[in-house]
């Protein structure tokens, strides 16, 4: 078997060394009923060749996004990511190395995750951010639970606008947590009911801009009220590109900024591995959960980095810990910050206009359809519209003409009484003529 | 005779070579390399965007009137900036990295290959399943392996680390008590060996955690756990083999005292690799274990992530699984959010989407090439090589259970030490200077001064002895006269220790422009 | 000054008692990095929760070796928190408590009987 280094010869050297008469021997503690599963209906082993064939196999069943005009997003986003970032990720010393947890042979770990941190700072307009979490919607029900350590208070109320799958991410595990969570009915412009929703009991409070329906938000008042209350904003967003253009959350006055991190340098994949990014104000900085990495000197006086802060994790708090978050993004993280890196001020601002240029065009071309209203009034990259039947329908409608026309709203929370809703987004990737084909497929549907 | 005597010298000159300094602060092939932060120009980009055709006006004041503060690389730039850092980290393609329960093994790069195709990485998470027929088929396969490996009739994808996967399956656990009237169960045991996650994950689920003694061969204590296991006890968490590298020999009675006693056994799969192919947890009473794809199943570690951590289920968790739970049905694979039925009681939802399915691709890939047959083989070298180390090592070391084999791991305590002033944190920086990774150390906290080894299968005979030659020529310097070696190791690293009580202190977590090397100018404010 | 067998000192100043981590904790604890004093007005009673004390790589808690009520907390502790390597007997004192029950002191060991426990360790 090629990944096996061992011969026969160097298996029977090894067992006269450790005085085994057989490997059998060393497995002596294992139940002997238990000690030698069958595994009948699995497969022997198979060349690299005879693999590959049935991953490109399973591969070609799949519709890739660039295979043609495609309007997903809620969530993720398709960029172009530059060839050289893929590359860097691959290099072994990055791909196959684990947490740092010796910082003299780590320090090119250790340094991209101090320069991720800076980067993800500046972004959310916050003073301190940590080396990542899973993904956005864990990174939210983490920033929720975060609250509740520093308020001391128990229920979150989370917006109408808020991502429905970040939702009952934050449901399930801040709830299991111990916390009260008030998940408002999904709206479209959900500001208000926000506000009304604090009182003296809110630990905090969990809005998105750009929401889940494409709406950017100024959450300032948001922010307001929930000081005044003495709670918590949170900040989400799930378009990370979007950085480049809107307010940032800190200047919003966001206590916490989480955000998916897939937009800067991850592929789409089905939904993961991506990056969550996690940002606070410093004086919350012993209450956040994950790993941090920190400025110092080595016995020589010359900067270096370390892990910094650990009591607050599981390996040594065990239950005490703020989390029990373990293993993280990390080399989602590199991607991320490579590409920003490229990309620098300039770009993230030229990459993040073009966006929003790009769903200007789509929003224009879908307005004119008879029949379509949307319902997004100052948005990103993504648009909210109504559509005259149900929108699952008129997807998979549009499919037929090669188009992947967005995502029905329905799919994210089929209880919303938003059948009618289609999510439809557009990046840097969508061209004029991807805009023109999805117009004539919705239009066909349509009628 | 025509005597050349111009071109290069072909003999090296001997030299002093202690204490060498280069004139500029330059060593060799490692570059010193700056932050971002002080290299890039804020006007600077490595990639060149078409103008947008469109201004933000219609966005009012919701544009963002202040700089980030991001500095630009060009291409080349960038390309250096992460070689030179990319060349200060250890690696498994470097050299062994025997850092025990994390089960760094060699990441096969066809499966990197294979999460490259467009038709897995460009895929979107809400794209109409109809698209996407195929990934879903591959997560049905991965599935049927990790069910049929374990033993176990059901598996939920979605989580996404180890610690997410024990997450997971304490809240099914947890659900499962709840739906039958037990919800006042609230009490998990662990033993004091336990990953730290283990407890973190069941206070963070609201239980009360107590812990299971251990016996001196360092096993689960039966009559402790018998002890303590009551009607108040909602489940046990157990790794095995333990963390001491030791498999529970006594893991069937273990099972049935919890079952008897109305708990559910969670099994932390952390350790699987020891096994896989071999023992099926399902044939032990297991009834949730997460699996660590990372580990196991070699997706790479990325310099700390991201994982994968399914969970697999017996059938009385399988109802309370999180969605969305993969179907199939004659319109072949489906997703769905609200599992309808009379059994279907999902408890919950893990995160967005469906599960890492990039992670997904590679594990899949490796079992594949693996086959039933591979993965036995894995199990079995992965045994050997620790034993190996274990038994060469043994000369000059204290192993903390002597008595027997261990399975993937070999633990040894500080007790050879004693005396010499060198510790444990000494002789892993000393190991660094040899050019390995240092094993684990000062875990699990049951053994004094603890160093965990593990190999791995992946590792050919003359690593592993490579590796034993240099443990004990720094075993003899320790003993001998030698130990500055190792109280000031490394010395021949990238950097030398770093002070992590100045940096607990005083945190610095973001480069701010003035605090450290030279900033550029600052951004003018638009 | 009285002791506890987990290494916490108490000293009576009128009706109020100062307490802290004997110098003998503060070596083995090695380099403070961070000390979480408690609030104010919270009540403890002995063997309660006081504080949590930090080096590098353990967080251990500092128990309450007599019931009360914390009177004041040592704010110093956030920007030094090597004091408590320093002097760990005075200067790097944690919380001062009003006494609950003055006779739980009685319960302590006088600094003696805590040398002679600490040759037991």
């Amino acid at each position: 078997m090629r990944y096996l280094p061992l011969t026969p010869d160097d298996r029977a050297e090894m067992l006269s060394v450790i005085g085994a008469p057989d490997v059998e021997a060393l497995f002596r503690d294992v139940p002997e009923t238990a000690r030698n599963a069958k595994l009948f209906d699995l497969p022997l082993h198979a060349g690299e060749l005879a693999v590959e064939r049935e991953l490109a196999g399973l591969a070609a069943m799949n519709r890739p996004a660039g295979a043609g005009p495609f309007f997903c997003g809620a969530g993720a986003y398709r960029h172009h990511v530059p060839a050289s970032v893929d590359h860097l990720i691959q290099r072994s010393e990055f791909l196959t190395s684990y947490t740092p947890y010796q910082p003299e042979i780590a320090q090119g770990t250790l340094q991209v995750l101090f320069e991720f941190q800076t980067q993800v700072a500046a972004l959310t307009g916050l003073e301190v951010a940590n080396a990542s979490m899973y993904d956005g919607s864990t990174a939210c029900a983490e920033a929720v639970m975060m609250a509740q350590r520093v308020t001391r208070r128990e229920t979150a109320v989370l917006s109408g606008g808020l991502h429905p799958h970040y939702a009952a991410t934050t449901q399930t595990i801040a709830h299991a947590e111990g916390m009260q969570i008030r998940r408002l009915p999904a709206a479209i412009d959900a500001e208000a009911a926000v506000i009304e929703a604090i009182d003296a009991e809110t630990a905090c409070v969990v809005v998105q801009t750009p929401n889940v329906f494409g709406v950017a938000t100024d959450v300032t008042r948001i922010a307001q009220a929930a000081h005044a209350a003495g709670a918590l904003l949170i900040v989400v967003t799930a378009e990370a590109v979007s950085f480049g253009l809107l307010k940032s959350p800190g200047a919003m006055g966001a206590d916490i900024a989480v955000a998916e991190g897939q937009s800067i340098g991850n592929a789409l994949s089905y939904g993961g591995p991506y990056v969550g990014l996690f940002a606070a104000r410093e004086k919350h900085v012993r209450q956040m959960p994950g790993r941090l990495c920190g400025e110092t000197a080595d016995a020589e006086g010359r900067r270096g980095f370390v892990l910094t802060l650990s009591t607050r994790e599981q390996h040594i708090r065990r239950e005490k810990a703020t989390s029990n978050i373990c293993t993280n993004s990390g080399l989602c993280a590199l991607a991320f910050s490579i590409h920003l890196s490229l990309l620098g001020e300039t770009g993230l601002r030229q990459l993040a206009a073009l966006n929003h240029g790009r769903a200007r065009e789509l929003r224009d071309a879908v307005a004119a359809l008879p029949g379509v209203e949307v319902l997004t009034p100052r948005f990103f990259n993504e648009i909210a519209v109504r559509t005259p039947g149900a929108a699952a329908a008129l997807v998979e409608a549009c499919l037929a003409d090669g188009v992947v026309a967005g995502v029905p709203f329905s799919r994210l929370d089929p209880h919303a009484g938003m059948d009618d809703l289609l999510l439809l987004a557009a990046t840097e990737t969508t061209t004029s003529d991807d805009i023109a084909a999805l117009a004539a497929a919705l239009a066909k549907g349509i009628r | 005779m025509a005597m050349q005597n111009i071109g290069r010298p072909t003999q090296p000159r001997a030299a002093d070579l202690e204490n060498h300094a280069s004139l500029t602060g330059g060593r060799g092939l490692l570059q010193d390399e700056p932050l971002i932060f002080e290299l890039g120009g804020w006007d600077k980009t490595g990639v060149d965007l078409e103008p947008a055709e469109h201004d933000a006006s219609d966005l009012g004041d919701l544009v963002r009137a202040e700089p980030i503060g991001l500095p630009g690389l060009s291409e080349p730039e960038t390309l250096r900036h992460y070689v030179r850092l990319s060349q200060k980290n250890h690696a498994i393609d470097l050299a062994l990295y025997p850092l025990g329960s994390c089960t760094m093994k060699h990441n096969p790069r066809l499966n990197e290959k294979a999460a490259r195709l467009a038709g897995f990485a460009d895929l979107h998470p809400l794209q109409p399943v109809s698209t996407a027929q195929g990934a879903l088929a591959l997560m049905d396969r991965l599935a049927h392996w990790l069910k049929t490996l374990t033993g176990m009739p059901a598996v939920a994808l979605t989580p996404k680390a180890g610690a997410h996967g024990e997450l997971c399956g304490l809240l099914a656990i947890k659900a499962a008590h709840d739906d039958a009237g037990q919800g006042h169960r609230r009490t998990v045991l662990t033993p004091t060996s336990a990953h730290g996650t283990n407890p973190a994950t069941a206070a963070f689920v609201g239980y009360q955690v107590a812990e299971i003694a251990q016996t001196a061969d360092g096993r689960i204590d039966l009559a402790d756990l018998a002890a303590k296991l009551g009607p108040e006890v909602a489940a046990i968490m157990v790794t095995n083999p333990n963390t001491c590298g030791l498999f529970e020999r006594d893991i069937v009675e273990i099972a049935r005292l919890t079952h008897a006693a109305g708990a559910y056994f969670y099994a932390d799969g952390a350790n699987f690799n020891a096994v896989v192919g071999r023992v099926k947890p399902g044939d032990l009473g297991v009834d949730a274990m997460h699996i660590n794809l990372h580990k196991t199943f070699s997706t790479p570690h990325g310099g700390g992530g991201p994982g994968a951590g399914p969970v697999v289920l017996s059938e009385a968790l399988a109802p309370f699984a999180p969605v969305p739970w993969l179907v199939s049905g004659p319109q072949g694979f489906g997703l769905i959010e609200e599992p309808a039925g009379e059994a279907a009681q999902a408890f919950g939802r893990m995160c967005a989407f469906q599960g890492q399915m990039g992670m997904f691709v590679r594990a899949y890939a490796y079992m594949r090439s693996h086959g039933a047959d591979g993965l036995r083989q894995v199990a079995e070298d992965a045994v050997l090589n620790a034993n190996y180390v274990k038994a060469r090592l043994q000369t000059a070391m204290t192993p903390a259970f002597p008595d027997g084999p261990c399975m993937h791991e070999a633990l040894f305590d500080d007790s050879w030490l004693e005396g010499t002033g060198v510790t444990t944190l000494d002789l892993a920086k000393a190991l660094i200077d040899e050019g390995f990774h240092p094993m684990t150390m000062y875990f699990p906290l049951v053994v004094h001064g603890a160093m965990l080894i593990e190999p791995t299968e992946t590792e050919p005979k003359r690593e592993l002895d490579r590796f034993c030659e240099a443990m004990l020529a720094l075993a003899k310097a320790a003993k001998g006269n030698d130990r500055e070696r190792l109280k000031g190791a490394p010395y021949l690293a990238p950097m030398r220790r770093l002070d992590e009580t100045l940096a607990a202190r005083k945190p610095r977590l973001t480069w701010r422009p003035g605090t450290t090397g030279v900033a550029p100018a600052p951004l003018a404010a638009e | 000054m009285r002791f506890t067998k987990d290494h916490e000192w108490i000293e009576l100043e009128g009706d109020v008692a100062v307490i802290g981590v004997t110098a003998y904790a503060a070596e083995q604890l090695g380099d403070v990095v961070f000390v979480e004093t408690p609030e104010v007005g919270k009540q403890v009673k002995a063997g309660d929760n006081l504080a949590v004390v930090e080096s590098v790589k353990a967080a251990s808690d500092v128990y309450a070796p007599v019931s009360g009520e914390v009177v004041e907390a040592n704010e110093a502790l956030a920007d030094a928190p090597e004091t408590v390597n320093a002097a760990p007997e005075a200067a790097g004192w944690f919380a001062k408590l009003k006494l609950a029950n003055p006779a739980e002191l009685d319960q302590l060991m006088d600094r003696p009987a805590y040398e002679a426990y600490l040759q037991t360790l």
